[in-house]
């Protein structure tokens, strides 16, 4: 790489930043199964994918939703009993899963959208909550037993996702394309009109844009990629449970993508692997986890809003 | 008497009555949540673990320092509100200039982070709290059984939620409060030291998310994860109550809970969602709250 | 990964005959994994590693060259946890056999993982008799206790001595659901009558709605269906509304000794419940209980902790006979070949199912001035011999039992 002091050089680097730092996550991502246990990989991946999703929403539209997890986990049960009780296929089983989300994003963006700032994120998760207990009581979910034993498949009727490798491909093909997805929308004229919403909704609807549409799409899409997410994570692990739907997981995703870097592109990744290593390495000393998280909330929010990403965006002068 | 739906009406009087004591928390802690975000316009996501905070200054205060309920019910509260002062002046300060979310954030880390310590400390199960001798016993209603420390709860949280009321609706404190609220600047211009009553603010709302704990101590087990799942509800309460108006906090928190406590006499599974639903209802019909001022 | 792992099996599995003892990465690794710092904390937590500790010393491992090795873990009572805690240790950490687990929906996770990776499983904690039902595996031993055994013991004596109109409050869940299940099946049998229900969430704080209602139905026996903190505070609160005053009994379905401790004997009572285990029961008991509690904070220890200890101590010397520990199923099968015997349960022995088999005892909780001592909380009602103890083998339902 040229070190050019030419302003023509440098700004072809910037401009071009964010496509240098996709390929480099890619490749990375390809050579990680032979450094990494393939399983938590495919655990941070799932995770990367609802922060992105999550972040969609609060780095692009403002909109802070706590109650994320409703569409994680509703998804991962329907994913899960479609592939166990049903018998689909895998592809079949993430669809379901997704459109699952969409639907459940569509009823709590109506709701939601109503209000804004605080009241919007206190109202997605009181319904996060209601839609945690209903989970526990619902026969199909198995309440605190969870789907067990969901059957991974085969992938287009030929590849068997039993195998780890296979798995782990699968997944990366998801979230790679889910993650260019989501470039795609923010860099669209329907992003762009996201982001002048976010800057001064006032002005937005003064120009003549529905605002409350546009919010309510953003909602849908942010809910229906945090579906995606979770349905590929029922696969991986298998199982649906409980924890999924819960408000400590709307709350971590919220931790990865601040971590990371709210607003970035690459930060909700970054976050997500980081958040995911830490509680590996966490487990051992059991409840610790939660006052570490609260203790990098307390700090991120002081001192380090830009996140991980965003500090070395700012360093090095790029878009990230 | 008579029977509605099978159920007789004595049992019913029951659950209501015990419908209302829920409800007295429910309303002291909205009540502390809504001073606290009409002063600051920061959702205390940390009310439910300052409100475990006070049960468990009851608890070391009974252990350690032998001093036993009454003494709790005055000092703990002042404790935990010390504790909230300190929160404000170190931390929250900082946030007032920025999006109102990282107040919510923060105190949501804050939040885990006292949960987390406690439970490394005290695990799960809870520690016992036994009811003061003076409110052990009860009376036979005819109706029901009621323990006299329940009944005890439903008069004095009433009495506090309805002295909060009084003093920031009524009195010349509770103006400035208001006025504080409104245009800070302002206020401050006629020489009142408004941070400072911002900070003592933020006490006094965690002061009373603390004597709620107190009062919640002998009846419930002491345990770190006592508002974790308490203040989810509480912000339905909130929601469903409108966050403009202190009457209406208590109001609505008090509503709720005979409400709730109806739901677990005809449909005991859905007690844990009725709340929730109604949220979902009111706010289609009037996303502003019952009470609440359009934003 | 899962083809290494059955070559290496089939490579021990040959070399059983030789006096070479071949152990996976020549170490013998145990896993205790279990709730280390919520609700079941006390009755397993830290507790269950030390016993098995414990059981590794009097085995005398280091004396006879054998390398054990014991690696604890949180499940925080999440299925999903705990999934993916036993998945990294048998696929990374190469860990042989994972023990204890309380927290049932955790422990049927765990038992399919267990198999499909042809490790060892001995549930100490768990309590769902669909273990060793229509769940049952050839990896999995179901050691200390289960659903049925506490029915059985719990209900069936309690309506002999005249509690025969029950009521019951169930905790909302499969567990819950399970325990008043197979207790009302008991109690109809023996010529009692199940007057009412009622289905509390899970977790509960507040029982006093469902406990008015329980009053309200005058039966002379409360069910409680639940455990933990939702069984604690029950207790508590009935306490509290004068139910057990007024001639309504509670039983606890599923108590354990430290449940005791952190209600007092002042509120607990008179409680009536049925355990597999008692530190005061006789001397070899009081002993471990004297080496144990140090090494806990001076917590007593539970069945479930005695259980762990019986378990690794029955699981090493079958490692030793077979002289290997990768092919789980073998080692299974082999400790079901050998009579069990240790100074806490005594002789006894593993049923095909996977049931271990033992006696059962009815405790009751002493008054304040009965007690002596700390722990010192149970007179003894009755003993339920061990082949009375546990349903019957033909019952239960099991794949691996040919009728």
């Amino acid at each position: 790489m040229q070190r050019v002091a030419k302003a023509g050089g440098d700004l072809a680097l910037r401009r071009h930043s964010e496509a240098i730092a996709f390929l480099v996550m890619a490749c990375l991502l390809v050579l990680a199964p032979a450094f990494a246990y393939p399983v938590f990989l495919m655990k941070a991946l799932c995770f990367a994918l609802f922060a992105c999703a999550f972040n969609l929403l609060i780095g692009y539209v403002g909109l802070l939703s706590f109650g994320h997890a409703l569409f994680f986990g509703w998804a991962s049960y329907i994913c899960a009993h479609a592939a166990k009780v049903w018998g689909f296929p895998p592809e079949l089983a993430i669809l379901s899963g997704a459109a699952t989300a969409a639907g459940l994003g569509a009823i709590v963006g109506a709701l939601a959208i109503r209000r804004q700032g605080i009241y919007f994120a206190m109202i997605t998760l009181a319904l996060a909550q209601m839609m945690y207990f209903f989970a526990v009581q619902a026969p199909f979910t198995h309440g605190e037993d969870g789907i067990q034993a969901v059957p991974r498949g085969k992938l287009f009727g030929i590849i068997d996702l039993a195998d780890q490798t296979n798995m782990y491909i699968t997944v990366l093909v998801i979230f790679l394309g889910c993650f260019l997805l989501i470039y795609r929308i923010i860099n669209s004229p329907f992003g762009e009109v996201l982001k002048a919403i976010r800057e001064n909704e006032p002005r937005a609807i003064s120009l003549g844009y529905r605002s409350e549409r546009y919010k309510l799409v953003a909602f849908v899409l942010s809910a229906t990629f945090a579906g995606v997410a979770g349905a590929t994570k029922a696969l991986v692990f298998q199982l649906a449970s409980l924890t999924d739907v819960d408000w400590p997981m709307s709350g971590e995703v919220i931790l990865m993508t601040l971590v990371g870097g709210l607003g970035t592109l690459f930060g909700p990744v970054a976050g997500a692997f980081f958040m995911v290593a830490l509680e590996n390495y966490l487990t051992t000393i059991g409840q610790w986890v939660f006052v570490v998280q609260g203790v990098i909330f307390v700090v991120c929010v002081l001192l380090f809003r830009r996140g991980i990403i965003g500090e070395l965006a700012q360093v090095l002068r790029v878009k990230l | 008497m008579f029977e509605l739906f099978g159920i007789s009406s004595q049992a019913l009087f029951g659950q209501l009555l015990i419908g209302l004591i829920n409800g007295s928390f429910y309303a002291l802690l909205s009540l502390g949540l809504a001073v606290i975000f009409g002063m600051l316009n920061i959702i205390n996501f940390a009310h439910g673990a300052q409100y475990m905070l006070g049960a468990f200054a009851a608890y070391f205060l009974l252990q350690y320092a032998g001093l036993g309920y009454w003494w709790a019910i005055v000092l703990a509260p002042i404790v935990v509100g010390i504790t909230g002062i300190i929160i404000e002046r170190l931390f929250l300060q900082w946030l007032y200039k920025l999006d109102h979310l990282y107040g919510l954030l923060l105190t949501f880390g804050l939040a885990l982070i006292f949960e987390g310590t406690f439970r490394n400390f005290f695990g799960s199960s809870g520690l016992p709290y036994s009811v003061p001798p003076a409110l052990q016993g009860g009376q036979n209603l005819g109706f029901m059984f009621l323990p006299n420390y329940r009944g005890w709860v439903v008069v004095f949280s009433l009495a506090v939620c309805l002295t909060t009321w009084f003093v920031i609706e009524r009195t010349k404190l509770g103006s400035y409060l208001r006025a504080a609220t409104e245009n800070p600047a302002l206020v401050r211009a006629f020489g009142i030291n408004v941070p400072r009553m911002i900070t003592l603010t933020y006490g006094f709302g965690v002061a009373l998310a603390a004597l709620a704990g107190v009062m919640a101590a002998p009846i419930y087990n002491v345990s770190p994860q006592m508002g974790a799942n308490l203040i989810i509800v509480v912000f339905a309460v909130v929601v469903i109550g409108g966050m403009g108006s202190i009457m209406g906090a208590i109001v609505t928190g008090f509503g709720l809970g005979l409400i709730e406590g109806l739901t677990k006499v005809f449909f005991p599974e859905a007690s844990n969602t009725v709340i929730f639903i109604i949220m979902a209802i009111v706010l289609l019909i009037r996303p502003a709250g019952l009470f609440g001022r359009s934003a | 990964m899962k083809r290494l792992f059955t070559l290496t099996a089939v490579a021990v599995a040959l070399g059983c005959g030789c006096a070479q003892a071949q152990y996976t990465d020549g170490t013998i690794k145990i896993g205790v994994m279990n709730d280390m710092s919520g609700t079941y904390s006390d009755l397993s937590g830290q507790g269950s590693v030390v016993a098995a500790r414990m059981a590794v010393e009097d085995f005398g491992a280091a004396a006879k060259g054998m390398k054990v090795e014991i690696v604890g873990a949180d499940h925080q009572n999440k299925p999903d946890v705990g999934s993916n805690v036993v998945r990294t240790w048998i696929d990374v950490d190469k860990v042989d056999a994972i023990v204890d687990v309380p927290t049932s929906s955790v422990a049927l996770a765990v038992n399919e993982i267990v198999r499909d990776k042809n490790k060892v499983f001995l549930v100490s904690g768990a309590a769902a008799s669909d273990l060793t039902g229509p769940k049952c595996t050839p990896n999995t031993i179901h050691w200390t206790y289960d659903t049925w055994a506490l029915a059985n013991g719990t209900g069936k004596a309690i309506v002999k001595t005249g509690g025969d109109t029950w009521f019951f409050l169930t905790a909302d869940y499969a567990f819950g659901h399970a325990l008043e299940r197979d207790t009302a099946a008991v109690v109809e049998k023996n010529g009692g009558k199940v007057i009412g229900k009622v289905r509390h969430p899970f977790p509960g704080t507040d029982f006093s709605s469902f406990l008015l209602q329980a009053q309200a139905s005058k039966a002379k026996i409360i069910g409680l269906a639940n455990a933990g903190s939702d069984t604690i505070n029950s207790i508590k609160q009935a306490s509290e509304f004068g139910i057990t005053q007024s001639g309504q009994n509670l039983a606890a379905l599923l108590a354990f000794i430290t449940d005791v401790h952190a209600l007092g004997l002042k509120t607990a009572q008179g409680l009536i419940m049925t355990e597999a285990w008692y530190w005061d029961l006789n001397d070899a008991n009081r002993e471990f209980a004297k080496k144990f509690a140090p090494q806990v904070k001076g917590v007593h220890p539970t069945m479930v902790h005695a259980g762990v200890y019986s378990a690794v101590m029955h699981y090493l010397k079958a490692v030793e006979a077979l002289k290997s520990d990768g092919d789980g199923k073998a080692v299974v099968a082999k400790m079901k070949e050998m009579p069990t015997d240790d100074k806490l349960f005594g002789k006894g022995e593993v049923r095909a199912d996977g049931r271990k088999i033992h006696p059962m005892y009815l405790f009751e909780v002493k008054k304040p001035a009965e007690s002596k001592a700390p722990w010192d909380y149970y007179k003894l009602r009755a003993t339920i011999p061990a082949d009375e103890a546990f349903r019957p083998m033909a019952e239960g339902g099991c794949p691996l039992v040919k009728s």
